[in-house]
């Protein structure tokens, strides 16, 4: 990634869930910090979610679900992203998660999945850190 | 008396002087922009007139309560949401919560059954059962309620974009049972406008789902007589970041809008207005929270009689339904849960809640198990019977800081509202994107407090441990998802197929003209209609309502 390029990030509410409190306080929180930040608005499917990341090209995808489908639409995400050839793209998860979830999760290519607490400052440095460089 | 004040104001200042500024104390205000007083005596009530602004309970402006001998003639119903996986689980769950001394049900269907989407559909694939029931067809419904007499009942039903088609199965249940309408107690929450700022299940573009509520404002003034119609939601916009006060004012913003619609429809104001109720969310701030519930009160009668100039005392009256806030559970150290909900139930009951539901100490990391949840009903039959908190009406008023509270908050919610007025309505204020910046302000407000530090979340920025994974958690059978498939291939197998065909025409021709929907859509469901092809029919003719969304 080019030195000067600020960060793209995509905040994205897969599944029919219209929980986005926490999907927009973490969107404003990373374009505070200085990053290019789309939100997907809620009730994306899959598919809009991949084409909105391909075609906004971005660096980091955050994913955020509280109805417990995520269990069927990661997944699905992440085969859609590879077969568009997206599969370096740092994916992050969120919402309500259980812990026993998350290394199935990870095992998928989803990198860390956050939960309820955790501060924006402990994000943005994980994806400072973390995003493809 | 004036001498008196003039006397109190001299001292209150002499003591603020003399004593209380040698010593170095914290300055409190409300996230609304109150600054909290260090004491509130009577000069800070002093332009109250008690009976003018006060009164008496079961009288306008009925501050101190809709009814005269409150929880000491009728205590609140015990009402915990619920509601998960298939109709049989469901079903067990109600049963469970009866025996345990519940008092209503409150049910919580999936996010499919809300949105209009069958079990089979693709976009429910993964959601089946998962934050509520599934509910396909009539048939689920008839086992949810398997074995409840629902005339014995008081049901409430969290059903908003799909509220007629759900409603329309319940009554084909009751029918069932052989119970007449007339006596059917409970509500849908038929709110609509807040789906579109904060909740998120909308279907239908503002103008036909208003015309939905509007036609079950009508069907019910004269069928269901005694249902409550719409129940009118500042629980949602509370969760998703809104303060006390935005929560009060964008809700009676909405309800403001629904009764234009009504009148608009043909339906005078006193015809459905005594049917309006109301759902809020009870959070953490004890006082504010019981000024909250009185202010709304007096201002609710005032604008039914002022601004709609409604005769009927039940129009006047605010009648209302709360939950403990979700979003103040925490998930570290889950069992200080326990006393969060404990405060807040009890910040209810003081505010004269009519209905209660406490959310569980577990919720912040799942649904609740039964044993979370028949803690979180006793803690509402504790402060019922062992406290003291309902033995005698409003107990709070006359506090010099309550009533000071509700008199501030009352104001700060009407300058909302004229706000909202300018703005031409609810509906244009949400068009705006008015009420959604709004509440997302004050959600990125509290984030950046709670991690500053400058408001404490105890277990979260302070006095934190390392804690082990949680165990015993419910997790939905996820099973689920096959079996609600597997009974609706059965199902639509052996419906009458020319049946649903004939009603969902009739519904067709319904919704392009302006007959009452109510009557074809039930129609539809005692045909077996899925919850899908009623709302598919209504999808072609209404179109969809495309939500935008900005940060």
């Amino acid at each position: 990634m080019n030195q000067d390029r600020r960060i793209r990030a995509l905040v994205a509410k897969p599944g029919l869930d219209g929980h986005d409190r926490g999907a927009k306080v973490i969107a404003r929180a990373l374009r505070d910090s200085g990053m290019e930040v789309i939100y997907s608005g809620i009730r994306q499917t899959p598919e809009q979610i991949v084409e909105a990341a391909l075609q906004e090209d971005v660096d980091v995808l955050l994913l955020s679900i509280l109805s417990g489908a995520h269990g069927f639409l990661f997944p699905r995400i992440m085969e859609l992203l590879k077969e568009k050839g997206l599969g370096d793209i740092l994916i992050l998860g969120g919402g309500i998660i259980p812990k026993e979830d998350v290394p199935g999760l990870k095992s998928l290519g989803i990198s860390q999945v956050f939960g309820p607490g955790m501060t924006s400052k402990t994000l943005i440095e994980y994806i400072e850190q973390n995003v493809p460089k | 008396m004036e001498k008196d004040i003039e006397k109190i104001q001299e001292e209150r200042e002499r003591w603020s002087k003399t004593c209380l500024e040698k010593y170095t104390f914290r300055k409190a205000e409300m996230d609304w922009g109150l600054e909290i007083k260090p004491l509130y005596t009577p000069v800070d009530t002093e332009n109250i007139d008690y009976l003018k602004d006060i009164g008496f309970p079961g009288e306008y402006p009925f501050t101190r309560g809709p009814h005269p001998s409150m929880h000491l003639g009728r205590l609140w119903t015990m009402r915990q949401y619920s509601g998960y996986g298939t109709a049989e689980e469901t079903n067990k769950r109600y049963r469970y919560l009866l025996e345990q001394g519940q008092t209503g049900l409150s049910v919580a269907f999936d996010l499919p059954t809300q949105i209009g989407y069958d079990s089979d559909h693709p976009l429910s694939q993964g959601e089946i059962g998962k934050v509520g029931v599934a509910v396909d067809t009539l048939a689920d419904m008839e086992m949810i309620f398997d074995g409840l007499p629902l005339d014995k009942l008081s049901t409430s039903m969290t059903i908003n974009a799909s509220a007629a088609i759900l409603f329309a199965m319940y009554l084909a249940v009751a029918e069932k049972q052989g119970v007449s309408f007339d006596k059917l107690n409970g509500t849908i929450q038929n709110d609509i406008l807040k789906e579109y700022t904060v909740r998120g299940t909308y279907i239908f573009p503002v103008g036909p789902s208003l015309r939905l509520i509007t036609d079950i404002f009508r069907y019910c003034s004269t069928h269901v007589t005694k249902w409550n119609t719409i129940n009118v939601a500042g629980y949602h916009m509370r969760e998703a970041g809104a303060t006390a006060v935005q929560e009060i004012a964008f809700t009676f913003a909405d309800a403001i809008e629904y009764i234009n619609a009504g009148i608009k429809a043909g339906l005078k104001v006193d015809e459905f207005a005594p049917r309006i109720s109301w759902i809020f969310n009870t959070h953490n701030n004890f006082f504010e929270e019981i000024a909250k519930y009185r202010a709304a009160r007096s201002l609710w009668a005032r604008i039914m009689k002022d601004r709609f100039e409604a005769k009927d005392p039940k129009s006047w009256m605010f009648r209302f339904h709360t939950q403990t806030a979700g979003s103040a559970l925490t998930a570290q150290q889950p069992l200080n849960n326990v006393v969060r909900v404990a405060f807040q139930t009890l910040a209810a009951v003081l505010g004269g809640a009519q209905s209660l539901a406490s959310c569980s100490f577990d919720e912040a990391l799942a649904l609740p198990t039964e044993e979370s949840v028949r803690l979180s009903l006793r803690t509402q039959q504790i402060i019922a019977h062992e406290l003291g908190a309902t033995d005698t009406v409003d107990p709070m008023g006359g506090s010099f800081y309550i009533e000071s509270l509700t008199r501030k908050m009352e104001d700060k919610i009407t300058e909302y509202l004229n706000k909202i007025d300018e703005l031409g309505g609810a509906a244009a204020a949400i068009e705006k994107g008015y009420i959604q910046q709004e509440i997302q302000e004050s959600a990125y407000r509290y984030q950046k407090e709670v991690e500053s530090g400058k408001r404490v979340v105890v277990g979260v920025n302070s006095y934190q441990v390392e804690e082990p994974p949680p165990e015993g958690l419910l997790k939905v059978d996820p099973k689920v998802g096959e079996i609600q498939l597997r009974k609706l291939k059965e199902l639509k197998a052996a419906r009458d197929k020319g049946k649903v065909e004939s009603s969902l025409s009739d519904l067709k021709k319904a919704a392009k003209g302006n007959a009452n929907l109510m009557f074809p859509i039930l129609e539809s469901v005692k045909a077996y209609a899925t919850l899908g092809e009623i709302c598919g029919v209504l999808r072609e003719v209404f179109g969809e309502y495309e939500g935008t969304s900005t940060i």
